[in-house]
């Protein structure tokens, strides 16, 4: 399942991609990185951290997805902050402050689409 | 070059002082150091019981934090200034250091001053000014209680504004509380003889003694050296009391003043100016440690507006205090009490019109000129909610009838003045009725949080804020503005547009509806209204075809998501009523599953701490007991409360459980606007309180009376009568139009109050249309209730049948029944609760789900 594909990264197998619902987020625990996978109508697929920073809990597959603008977004299910699928920047705060020892911004693990199923990358010792 | 200004005291004012500076000190031409004696950042001291109703004392933190980070902000914590050079220009810290300033700002505040009074010092008497202060009150009582196996009993020294605060305090703490007040009535300051009096009922009536007239003589020991007792002047046997808050009034911390040679009044306090200057033109005190006019002022309001001149007067203005406002408006022990103007009538000539009702518990005074024309004044006691409406036209005309300002907000009848341009709206910020309007009509601020930012008005208690929203509607109405209905940026319309836009053009597609009606592909916001209009429109399942996408998590699951993620689990209890079988089966379910369980408010049982993954099991066993989905997740129908009514109750009118078991079936399932709560109440002592709910029905010997529109949470509002004495049949028409009409009507988030209010010709027109059909549509929304009731289904039941849809609930797409690893708990009275931070930390007992019983 698992193959090195640098020294740097390993690439993960997650899931089918057929497994994945437009616009419904699921998590996939990988090591022990929880990731939020988002299949969008267009077809991408994108990768977040699944820990909401403003609530610490393991929800952000559970959010909504949408858009500002032309960018991409999900919404935490907790306090609503709003968070770009594209890079994991929070753009709408809703006026609270991350909890101690978080950024507001999430992360985001390169996703491949191949033969049907779906793969995250992640850097090593992650 | 950078001038530095020093700050002593880090309270509510020299937060306000610092902030203000900031803003307005654009060329960076101060830098500020605060010296506080305080361990933390400023706070919202005004606010400071809401710690006993669960607010963090971070929460209370004033303002936002960044300013703190601001290069030119040094904040010093915990180290006191003990000692003022005026000579050498500095000021003296306990730490040693030596401060240099080329301006200084006493902001000290007060302390609360005990009197001398033996035994004050023993364990187990407290003051109310600091956060210190109620941290140490709730440990002690805390402490007590678990020693003690009877309830904590205590005493308040001050029947003032502080001391019905800490009378709160300690019943919220389960303490049996008596109030000692050495005048011969509560809040004398503020309110007068008759306040004082429906003051007093009000408070009896919540459970705490009153004593008026009452001198406290000592304090006296119990065996263990605690507090045991306090002894009143006349009295045989002292008070029996395990814990005593001192709250005779506060003194201002005016030490450093003296002995660096500034001159304080004849009650203490820095002696200052119009401009808050001291003779020494590089010294100025504002806040509470100030004594302007002749006085100190207690109130944070005139605080602030000192702080605001000290400002402008750095930055080289001449602003003057106009004047200390003392009106006050203030929620005791949950009682409404305001006090504004001539409270008093002391002008010559003043006439007093007062309205008392003893049943109702309120008082309300109104203060006006010799003509009976002119308002100068008032007392409002248990019911305020004029206050902001009446505050501002102190000073102005109230129209032929002044007493129609008594009666009570909504009820009607209420004549339209226009404010004043003068008037002051928000007296926390001190902005008049004219700013508010020509940050409309000039600054171009066409909405809410526009005008707050502009103006400042409703920024600091909020209280104001109905108020400066309709002056900017009646601006912009002017000026042919609309205020934007736009619901997000997808969609331009209100969602009572889009209802009829989707029920109109019979799409129930998501993509379908976007794309006609809206732009890009939605958000957190539209998503979930377009979900809650087609399943008021067709009642289909909420997850079904593309919908789940569209639901809120607690939609899309069934549940209600907590803060660590787990949900929590709600059966359906009809009225309240409930089988002991199924009792015994929700009992074994929450042991099995290890859930944490709590009664609600609406007569149901909450079964907290569910995960993701296990919710279908836990259903299942549920629906095979004959429970069915409570909706607690959903903006929807929650729950009809009843009281036992006529069956077994020897009072009862009518059967109210059966009333309210027949509206619950009949609504459950029903999505709305808002989440919709129904009461009935089998006679007219209401113990069902259902004047609390969106529809209460009250039992009479000829029927029902129907009451509309009440709200509970963060604006109680009481629902108001729609019909009088009308049979079942006719009762429930009638609430099933209401109800129809407003989630057809009502914007989103929108609860039937506020809906009320805004509705043009408000509850009186709504009648119209629901009770007497004046727009003829009575009869579509008649079927479309009927469509509603026929076509309900119990919608966990049916995704249990429906394994597509049961795939969502796997907790990862790769290990669907591996429970999160971050979910951690601890034991509290015998059930678990999630682990803070700090006990994830350091905890020694973590309970991880999977050590738990629990079935996955
Ligand atoms: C429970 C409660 C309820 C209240 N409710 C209301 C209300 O409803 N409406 C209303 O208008 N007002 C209310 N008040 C009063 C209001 O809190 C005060 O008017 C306001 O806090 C005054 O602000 P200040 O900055 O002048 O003083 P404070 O907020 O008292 O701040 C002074 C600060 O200076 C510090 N200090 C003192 N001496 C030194 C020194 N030498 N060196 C360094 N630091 C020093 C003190 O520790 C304190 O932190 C209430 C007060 C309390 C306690």
């Amino acid at each position: 399942m698992t193959s090195v594909a640098s020294s740097q990264t390993t690439v993960v197998d997650v899931c089918a991609y057929d497994r994945l619902t437009p616009d419904l987020g699921a998590a996939a625990l990988v090591g022990d990185v929880q990731v939020a996978l988002f299949r969008l109508p267009d077809g991408s697929v994108h990768a977040l951290g699944n820990v909401c920073p403003f609530s610490g809990a393991a929800v952000m597959s559970r959010g909504i997805t949408g858009t500002r603008g032309e960018v991409p977004t999900v919404a935490s299910p907790v306090y609503k902050q709003v968070f770009s699928l594209l890079d994991g920047r929070c753009l709408d705060p809703m006026g609270m402050e991350p909890r101690p020892g978080r950024g507001q911004d999430l992360p985001v693990y390169p996703v491949r689409v191949n033969d049907g199923r779906v793969a995250i990358e992640l850097v090593d010792g992650e | 070059m950078t001038e530095h200004v020093v700050v002593v005291g880090g309270g509510m004012v020299a937060h306000r002082f610092v902030e203000a500076l900031r803003a307005r000190d654009t060329e960076g031409a101060y830098a500020v150091t605060v010296l506080a004696e305080e361990p933390r950042a400023p706070y919202d001291r005004v606010g400071l019981s809401a710690f006993f109703s669960g607010t963090a004392p971070e929460d209370l933190a004033l303002g936002d934090p960044a300013l703190w980070e601001d290069p030119l902000v040094a904040l010093r914590l915990g180290d006191p200034a003990t000692g003022l050079d005026r000579d050498a220009r500095t000021v003296t810290t306990a730490s040693g250091d030596a401060v240099g300033y080329d301006h200084l700002v006493l902001a000290t505040g007060s302390y609360a001053w005990v009197p001398p009074l033996p035994g004050a010092d023993l364990p187990g008497v407290f003051v109310y000014r600091t956060v210190e202060d109620v941290v140490a009150l709730r440990e002690w009582v805390q402490e007590r209680a678990a020693s003690l196996d009877r309830p904590v009993r205590g005493a308040v020294v001050g029947g003032g504004l502080l001391g019905l605060e800490a009378a709160g305090a300690l019943t919220s703490l389960d303490v049996a509380t008596t109030v000692v007040e050495f005048a011969p009535r509560l809040m004398a300051l503020q309110v007068d003889e008759g306040g004082g009096q429906a003051l007093r009922r009000i408070i009896e009536g919540l459970g705490v003694d009153v004593r008026t007239g009452a001198a406290s003589e000592a304090v006296e020991p119990a065996d263990d050296g605690t507090v045991g007792g306090l002894r009143l002047t006349g009295d045989d046997d002292p008070l029996p009391v395990d814990v005593v808050v001192v709250a005779t009034g506060v003194r201002p911390r005016d030490e450093l003043a003296a002995p660096a040679g500034l001159a304080v009044g004849p009650r203490g306090g820095v002696l200052v100016d119009e401009g808050c200057r001291t003779p020494d033109e590089r010294v100025y005190a504002v806040g509470e440690v100030a004594c302007i006019e002749g006085r100190c002022l207690g109130l944070v309001a005139p605080g602030y507006t000192m702080a605001e001149i000290a400002v402008d007067r750095l930055l080289g203005g001449d602003a003057t205090f106009p004047g200390a406002d003392l009106s006050t408006k203030l929620k005791l022990l949950g009682v409404d009490v305001a006090s504004f103007g001539d409270a008093f009538a002391t002008s010559p000539g003043a006439l007093e019109i007062v309205h008392s009702d003893p049943v109702s518990g309120t008082y309300k005074k109104l203060v006006l000129s010799d003509d009976a024309r002119v308002l100068l004044g008032g007392i409002l006691v248990g019911d305020a909610s004029s206050y902001a409406s009446l505050r501002p036209m102190v000073g102005a005309e109230l129209g032929d009838d002044p007493g129609l300002w008594l009666v009570p907000e909504g009820a009607g009848a209420r004549p339209q003045t226009e404010l004043p341009d003068a008037a002051q709206v928000c007296s926390c910020n001190g902005v008049s009725a004219g700013t508010i309007r020509a940050s409309v009509v000039e600054d171009g601020c066409h909405d809410l949080p526009a005008v707050k930012a502009c103006t400042r008005a409703g920024t600091s208690c909020g209280s104001c804020v109905p108020l400066v929203k309709k002056l900017m509607s009646v601006e912009m109405a002017k000026a042919g503005l609309t205020v934007s209905s736009a619901m997000c940026e997808h969609f331009a319309m209100a969602r009572a547009e889009l209802f009829n836009a989707v029920m109109v053009s019979g799409l129930r597609r998501w993509s379908e509806i976007v794309e006609r009606f809206g732009t890009g592909r939605g958000c957190d916001i539209c998503k979930p209204a377009v979900a809650s209009i087609l399943a008021t429109l067709y009642n289909e399942h909420v997850l079904a075809e593309d919908r789940a996408a569209l639901q809120d998590t607690n939609d899309r699951v069934m549940a209600n998501m907590q803060k660590d993620g787990t949900y929590s689990v709600v059966p359906r209890v009809p009225g309240g009523e409930i089988r002991p079988e199924q009792l015994v089966l929700i009992g074994e379910v929450a042991q099995e599953f290890g859930l944490y369980t709590k009664i609600t408010g609406g007569q149901r049982i909450d079964l907290f701490g569910a995960r993701l993954e296990q919710l279908p099991a836990i259903w299942q066993r549920l629906v095979d007991g004959g429970l069915e989905s409570g909706h607690a997740y959903g903006k929807a129908l929650r729950t009809v409360k009843s009281c036992v009514g006529s069956s077994w109750c020897r009072y009862g009118v009518q059967d109210s459980v059966g009333m309210a078991v027949a509206m619950e079936l009949r609504y459950r399932g029903l999505r709305s606007p808002h989440k919709l709560k129904l009461g009935v109440s089998g006679c007219a002592r209401e113990c069902a309180e259902a004047r609390g709910k969106d529809v209460g029905l009250i039992a009479t010997e000829n029927g029902w009376n129907v009451y509309v529109g009440g709200n509970g949470g963060f604006t109680p509002r009481h629902a108001q009568l729609l019909v009088e004495d009308v049979d079942t049949e006719s009762a429930v028409r009638i609430v099933d139009r209401y109800l129809m009409y407003y989630v057809r009507t009502a914007d989103r988030l929108q609860r039937t109050a506020p809906w009320q209010e805004d509705h043009e010709g408000g509850l009186d027109r709504i009648r119209e249309i629901v009770v007497d059909d004046a727009l003829g549509i009575g009869a579509d929304l008649d079927a479309q209730m009927a469509r509603h009731v026929d076509s309900y289904e119990d919608e966990w039941a049916a995704v249990l049948r429906d394994p597509e849809r049961l795939r969502q609930f796997s907790s990862f797409v790769n290990a669907p029944d591996t429970p999160d690893p971050t979910l951690a708990y601890v034991e509290e009275r015998g059930q678990r609760r999630p682990a803070t931070d700090e006990e994830r930390a350091h905890g020694p007992v973590l309970i991880a789900p999977a050590t738990l019983e629990v079935r996955s």
